[in-house]
């Protein structure tokens, strides 16, 4: 079945705070085999020009891919979670996320489609630090595949 | 933000040293863990065969996080990105064999754009197969 249109351009409320950690950093860098020091060093990364270590570049994707959570699993909504994929997904960069940032996320769906019995979902995540600067937008497509006919 | 790499040093065409990236079951449980993201198709073969895959897959921004590390060791400056946009075209496939699979991601400067940054377009493919599509980053130069 279709997905509801008048879904399109709903916001959600920004979720709670998520604190960066440095030893979360660290954890997430060594998972992906990153040695760059600007993620654990403190003076690697201030000589880089930033105030404390920053964050790989898709780090963010777990602060932002739980908020859409509220989205995806709005019952009103109605998306079959257990057939969703990962499409689409890009980021905007203000400024690199950082140890000690407080984040919060603003969860909008831009778009509602039906292509060939697929329902696909574009869900826009506005990420804003502690003092309400904006710091990284994150566009997470996701595509519930169709039901095999019965 | 310091990057490495100046503007002027740069054309269209300029190629990023390319990279290979192993990835292997261990790889991903510990992906899962620094992700959050616990799907069992990334690490449980009987739940991912189950769903109608050949195998467990790699998560896909786990290849999104290393394709971007062409231009991030490229540069110097993992801050210095200020775009990075991809498609998932095909799941990674890993095998429980003790070698698992390798992501082979190349990288180019496809255009110079205003305020010292340029657009660089990567391929990402493993076992032959190009795993990413519509790869691009847009990063500030020196």
């Amino acid at each position: 079945m279709a997905l509801d249109q008048s879904f399109v351009g709903r916001t959600y409320p920004p979720t709670a705070p998520y604190e960066v950690g440095r030893e979360k950093i660290r954890e997430f860098a060594e998972a992906v085999g990153d040695a760059s020091p600007a993620y654990t060093d403190t003076e690697a990364a201030k000589a880089l020009g930033h105030p404390d270590v920053i964050a790989p570049p898709t780090f963010v994707f777990a602060i932002t891919f739980k908020a859409a959570g509220q989205v995806v699993q709005d019952p009103q909504l109605g998306l079959d979670y257990s057939r969703v994929v990962h499409g689409d997904q890009k980021f905007a960069y203000r400024r690199p996320v950082r140890a000690g940032d407080r984040l919060t996320v603003t969860s909008t769906i831009e778009a509602v489609k039906s292509l060939a019995g697929n329902d696909i979902v574009d869900i826009r995540g506005e990420v804003h630090d502690e003092a309400g600067e904006h710091v990284v937008t994150a566009w997470t497509k996701l595509v519930a595949r169709a039901a095999e006919e019965a | 933000m310091t990057a490495k790499i100046s503007y002027a040093d740069v054309e269209v065409g300029t190629e990023l040293p390319a990279q290979t990236f192993p990835v292997t079951r261990e790889t991903l449980v510990r992906y899962a863990g620094a992700s959050g993201d616990f799907n069992p198709i990334h690490w449980n073969e009987k739940f991912a065969k189950e769903v109608g895959l050949p195998d467990v897959i790699a998560h896909g921004m786990f290849t999104m996080a290393e394709a971007i590390r062409v231009v991030t060791d490229w540069t110097g400056d993992p801050g210095a990105v200020v775009e990075y946009g991809v498609r998932f075209t095909k799941p990674v496939v890993v095998p429980n064999d003790g070698q698992g699979a390798v992501i082979e991601v190349a990288g180019k400067v496809a255009a110079k754009l205003d305020d010292n940054t340029v657009r660089v377009d990567l391929t990402a493919t493993s076992a032959g197969q190009k795993v990413l599509g519509m790869s691009r980053a847009v990063v500030r130069l020196a």
